[in-house]
Parts: C-alpha cells; structure tokens; sequence
C-alpha cells in the first residue's frame, strides 16, 4: 500500500506545481513524462539551454552522447529494441543538422522517434542567426512530421500529437523544433487526455470480402510463399505470423527487417531472400504462385529492381498498414490494407491449410542442397565463422545490432534470429555508424538481454566515440569489430564490378582498436585465430562491464550469394561452393 | 496524361511547401499548383495539375494522403469539371493601336485593366488553352510580361463528389 500513497503524494504536489504558471521547457519536460519517457539522448547547446536547465531537476534520465549522431542512433537503438518511441534532443543549427542523418535512417526503417531541436528566438528566425538551421525545412522529407512551436500555449498538444504520430499507424520520427523564447515563455501547464487529428488517417479492420478473397487465393495456391518485412516486428505480429504459416501451411521467407518476425529455427523458414538471399529464398519468390507479402515494401534489394522478373507467375497478395506501399513497386492481385498483427488475427480465424505438399518438399530439398556456405580453409579467421561463434555464445538470444556492409549481411546470414526486435540494423537508409550507438540505446531500454554491437572497422569509426557513454553509464554493451582492414562491401563490388581496381576503401593502419577502446577506459581483446577468437570472446562476455573484440578476419572475404543489381534473383553468385 | 488533383489542406504555414516537396521527393511533376483559403479559414485547397497514368497519379494521392496536413485528395476529371485560369498580360501598344487590341480580345472576353501612354494590361480568364490562343494573338504586338494563376478548378454541379483518393 505505502508506495501508492506516495506516488498520489507525489501526484498531488505536481498538481498543485502545475496550478503556476510555468515555462516552456517545464511544460516541455512535464509533456515527456506524461509520455511515460523515461530517457532521453542528447547534446545540449545555446538554444537547448532552458530546457537543460529543467533537466538538471532531473525528472528524466538524460544520456550525453558524444555526437548528436551517436544521440539520435541510440534512440533509435531503444526504440527498436523496445517498441517505444525513442527521444533525442539537440540544439539549433549544427545540433538539429547532425540528426538529419539519424532521422532519415529512423524514416527508411519506421521507427518511432521524437525528436525535439532547439531554434533562435522567433525575432531572430529567418536572420541566418548564429547557429540558425531551418531545421523543419531541412527535415520535411525526412519526418513523418514536424513541428515549429510560436507559441507555448500549443506546445503540450504539440508534444502529444507528436508521440501520438511517431507510434501510430506506420511508426516513424517526428521532428518538434522550438524556439528559444518559446521554451522561456510562460503558460498554464494542461495536458490533453486526447486529441484528434484531423488530417490523420488509421486504417480499420480488414474488410471481410478481402480475407475471402486471400482464402480462395491460399486454396487455389499450389506453390505460395509468404514474404514477411519488419511490419511484422513493428507490430507486434510474430505470434501472429507463425500461426498463419502453420494453419496455412505455407513456408516463410524474412527480409532483413523482418529477421526474428519468424523464428529462424522453424522448419518453415527459408532464409532471407534478395541480393545476399539463400538459394531457397530467392527461388521461391521467382517459382511461386502466389505471393502474400506482409509487412514488407518490395524494395529493390529484394526484387533487385527487376519487377519484370519478380514473382511472375505469382497472384501477389499485399497486406501493409501503409496504403501508399500497395502498387508502388509491384502490382498486386489483391491487398488488406491495416495493422499486420490485427489482419493476421483476423485471416487466422478461418485460414484452411493450402495444397501445396509438393511444393514444400521442393523447398526443403533446396534448402539442404543449397545452404549458405563458406570456405573455412585460409589461415584467416573468416567473418562468418566469427559470427558463427557469436551466435553460439547466445543461442540466438541476444540483441544484435550492426552497421552496414558486409558484416550486415553475415550477420543476417549467419547468426538465427528468433525473437522479433533482436536485429536492429540500418535496412532502408543502410547508416554506417548506427550499430554501435544503437546497441546502447538498446541496453537502456532491455538491460536483461545481452546486447552485442556487430560492426566493421569502417562503421565503428563513424561512431566510436559513444565509447565514453559506455564507460561513463557502465553500460554493459559488447562490441564485435569485425575487422577486415577495408571498406569490405565496397571492395567487394570493386573486385567484381572494376576488375579489383581498389580505390580508397583500404583502412589498414586505421586506430589500433584496443588502444581506443582503453583510452576510453573499455576492456578490449583481439583475435586472429580461432582459438584465440572464442577465448577473446567468451572472456569479453563473461566481463561484468563492456567490452570491445577486435576479429581481425579475412580481408578479402566476400558475401555470397550475391545477385548483382539489375540481374534476375536466381542469377545468384553462389561462392566458395 | 494530365491529371487535375484537388486537395483540401490545413491552412498552416509551410502547407504548400510540404506538398511541393513532397511531389519532388517522389520525382512527380507538377505541371501548375494553385492555393487559396476555402469557405472555412481553417483549410486551403490545392489544385495541382500533373501528368502521369493511373498508378502514377494513385501513388501521388496516396502519398499526398500520409501527409498530416492533407485532409482530403480528390481527383477531378476532365469532362466533370469546371477549370479557370486567370492570366495578365502586359502590350507595348501606342495610342494609335488601342482599337485593334479592344477588337482582339473582345471575343475572348478578356477586358482592359490597365492602360498607360505606350502599353496595355489585358485580363483574361478561361482554360489554358484559351489563355494559350490570347498569347499568340497578342504576339505581332510587343509583350512585355505574362502573368498566370495556374488552373483553378471544381467539379461540375451534377457531380456530388469528386473521386475520393
């Protein structure tokens, strides 16, 4: 009983505090509480200032990063990790302009974000001010939304519609820019119950006629695949999901976002299909009759831009809450526009099994005789064996984060995701730079997993030095460097595509990794065998602290198979076979 | 094929701006836009002409649609709708010419708004392509500016609705 007592004590004084007047940052900072935030990641400076000074109060757990950057991907890293919106906040011009790339990424991915920039004071706004930057200007193709607040009087309905954009509907980052002497002027504080949003529209139910329509599809189908993206995961629908493909019958291919949507270890799971498919995956999707995408956007690293080859002797069925996705990039025979998890609760009910016994023995035969593999024969520690070894140590458990390139695609390869929201990586935007921060902010928001950053030597040092957050917080994250010495992807296509003319994508004698990471005070190992890889390893994550592993791997390993752009999916490059 | 949209928006700062970007963004073009406040001073409305086929058009609505400040994309056609241009345009004429300009434009229902010592300013008002013909009229005199609204447009009486999209 005693701590209710203390928490309506506690209500009843912020009650009576909220009678006053109070300024803009406090009705700010009250907002965000009344979201239930309960950290925010930022970078103060001269336009932030009064809302810092009501920071200092200390309600909310602020985060300093190093770089707004690093801010902004660890926001996104928690809401990814969470399900719930992640805030950054930054100052005007240079401040707001460093998350521009933190924000886009958020927007390619639909992730939550509430982002929230300082500005000069309305007088000085169009002046080109000192630190002045037309933030909203700048972020308007990048937003879901965005807001310029002129009068304190609005900013609580501000704040509320924000959070309530960001993580409805199709998630994505809402941008509050604020101008200095909005955050110091004054206004009775009111925060709205609810609000309507006029201009805002939230798909219903399904529609019956739609489900049966899908019904006489999965009936008539002989050969059907699911295609399953990160709508799966945003929603909330892996149960959902594994319901529908078993009552169906009907196998699973992921995307890279839709990795953990279905588990990796059922025997309905073909892989991820695409540029760095599996075999099974990709013919699949080329062989099949019919086509249920759901949660997904048919983006080109997917259908390799070739709609005139993708799916074709398939009914494509599209079920997305985005209205706007269905027919942008392939035309489909039918669509259930609404939230994945609710359509799948409602195809569930009446879903029969499908025909397609032959089919499925197809599929099984192609993924043994076709798996992924590699050629563990060089004196080299090869990258996927290091993520092999990872992937060993968590059975699958642990949150991944990554950066972007090669070992993205190795990790979406080789380590089995099982839950949903345990691969956070850049798909859309493809960041480099967003895995390590991004493992941080997921830490803070799922402290009893283990989070484990994925990079290359190129991403990392886009962001490494979010290393101080990690000493400074104790923040237990476990970065694996796989370290190949080159802008490995890069390098890749300029061996295949430019007859190995290697142009800039060398990084040898880049910072010795270790001493980085002792500077910042961080524990660090380095691996080049085996041996030495799952000692380092199982060391680092036996340490109660963090802890950095540079793998030095095979650096002219590459990702295969690989479909080069423009060619057709079972045009794959199958490799080391 | 062209295509004339109108689109009810919140009457806010930077509405117009998010729409043109947005239209950009997606590589569309826009052939004219034209705002201007509604009945109710809460909403704007939108009238842009564009070209593109059926799905390239949807698209456009669709992702018109996801901008918050977008209330409503209606999709006007052709024969169902009543479409304005308003243009100015300005002739050097001397005093002398005045008659001839005055026996141009009378079928055009185009009148005379301004007249200063050397030049005209003629206001005509109709589709583009009667806009268009005025032009060509009035090239042999010396034309110093044009001036055009961009179309304006509704639809006709019988229509109750547009299509919604």
């Amino acid at each position: 009983m005693a701590p209710q007592v203390e928490t309506s004590m506690i209500q009843l004084v912020e009650r009576e505090a909220e009678k006053r007047e109070l300024t803009g940052s406090e009705i700010l900072l009250r907002s965000l509480i009344r979201e239930k935030v309960e950290v925010i990641f930022g970078y103060p400076g001269g336009a932030v200032l009064p809302i810092y000074d009501h920071l200092y109060k200390g309600k909310i757990r602020h985060l300093l990063a190093r770089h707004e950057q690093g801010a902004i991907h660890a926001a996104d890293g928690y809401a990814r990790a969470t399900g719930k919106p992640g805030v950054v906040l930054a100052t005007s011009g240079p401040g707001a302009t460093n998350l521009v790339t933190g924000i886009a990424t958020a927007m390619l991915d639909s992730v939550p974000l509430v982002c929230i920039t300082g500005n000069v004071a309305q007088n000085l706004l169009g002046t080109d001010a000192f630190q002045e930057a037309d933030i909203t200007g700048i972020t308007m193709p990048i937003t879901k939304h965005n807001y310029l607040v002129r009068d304190v009087k609005e900013l609580p309905s501000i704040v509320k519609e924000a959070f309530i954009i960001a993580t409805t509907g199709r998630p994505g980052p809402v941008l509050i820019d604020i101008p200095k002497d909005v955050s110091n002027a004054k206004a009775v504080f009111s925060y709205p119950v609810e609000l309507e949003i006029p201009g805002y529209k939230l798909p219903g139910k399904p529609d019956p006629a739609q489900l049966e329509k899908l019904y006489a599809a999965i009936s008539e189908a002989k050969k059907p695949v699911i295609l399953a993206g990160g709508g799966v995961v945003s929603s909330g629908a892996a149960d959902e999901l594994r319901e529908f493909a078993e009552k169906s019958g009907i196998p699973v291919a992921t995307t890279l976002m839709g990795l953990g949507g279905f588990s990796g270890n059922h025997p309905y799971w073909l892989g991820m299909p695409g540029m760095h498919g599996t075999y099974a995956a990709n013919h699949a999707l080329l062989e099949c009759d019919l086509l249920i995408g759901i949660g997904v956007r048919f983006d080109d690293r997917v259908t390799m831009g070739r709609i005139d080859e993708f799916a074709t002797r398939a009914r494509i069925v599209h079920i997305d809450i985005d209205p706007a996705e269905i027919g942008k990039n392939v035309s489909t025979w039918t669509s259930i526009v609404g939230d994945v998890k609710t359509v799948l609760q409602a195809v569930n009910q009446n879903v029969l099994q499908s025909d397609s016994q032959a089919w499925f023995e197809k599929l099984q035969t192609w993924r043994k005789d076709h798996p992924l593999v590699y050629q563990d024969n060089s004196p080299y520690l090869k990258p996927q064996w290091v993520i092999e070894e990872i992937y060993r140590s968590t059975w699958g458990e642990a949150i991944i984060s990554t950066d972007v390139g090669q070992h993205q695609m190795w990790v979406a390869q080789y380590y089995r995701f099982h839950h949903p929201r345990s691969l956070l990586t850049s798909g859309g935007l493809g960041t480099m730079g967003f895995g390590f921060p991004a493992a941080i902010g997921a830490k803070l928001g799922v402290p009893d997993r283990p989070v484990i950053a994925v990079t290359g030597d190129g991403g990392f040092q886009m962001t490494s030095q979010e290393l101080a957050l990690l000493t400074l917080e104790n923040i237990p994250v476990k970065v694996a460097i796989i370290n190949n010495r080159y802008l490995g992807m890069v390098r890749q296509w300029q061996e295949v595509f430019y007859e190995k003319r290697y142009c800039d994508v060398d990084l040898t004698g880049g910072p010795d990794f270790l001493k980085l990471s002792e500077a910042y005070g961080i524990r660090a190992w380095r691996a080049k065998t085996k041996e030495e890889a799952s000692q380092a390893w199982k060391e680092a994550m036996e340490h109660p602290g963090p802890a950095v592993v540079d793998f030095w791997v095979d650096p002219e390993e590459n990702v295969y198979p690989f479909v080069a752009p423009g060619s057709r999916l079972d045009e794959m490059v199958m490799g080391d076979e | 094929m062209r295509q004339i949209l109108s689109v009810l928006v919140n009457n806010q700062p930077r509405v117009l701006a998010r729409v043109a970007s947005l239209i950009g963004q997606r590589n569309f073009n826009i052939e004219s836009i034209s705002v201007g406040e509604t009945e109710n001073p809460s909403f704007s409305r939108m009238v842009i002409v564009t070209r593109g086929d059926l799905p390239t058009i949807t698209q456009v609505a669709k992702q018109l649609n996801k901008l918050i400040d977008v209330i409503q994309v209606e999709q006007l056609e052709k024969e169902q709708t009543v479409e304005r241009e308003l243009m100015l345009i300005k002739v050097e004429v001397p005093p002398d010419k005045r008659t001839e300009i005055t026996g141009i434009i009378e079928p055009f229902r185009a009148s005379i708004v301004d007249v200063s010592p050397q030049s005209l300013v003629v206001q005509v008002t109709g589709e583009p392509s009667k806009l268009e013909a005025m032009i060509e009229l009035l090239r042999p005199y010396t034309i110093l500016e044009v001036a055009r609204t961009g179309i304006t447009a509704v639809a006709r009486g019988s229509v109750k609705k547009a299509a919604v999209l």
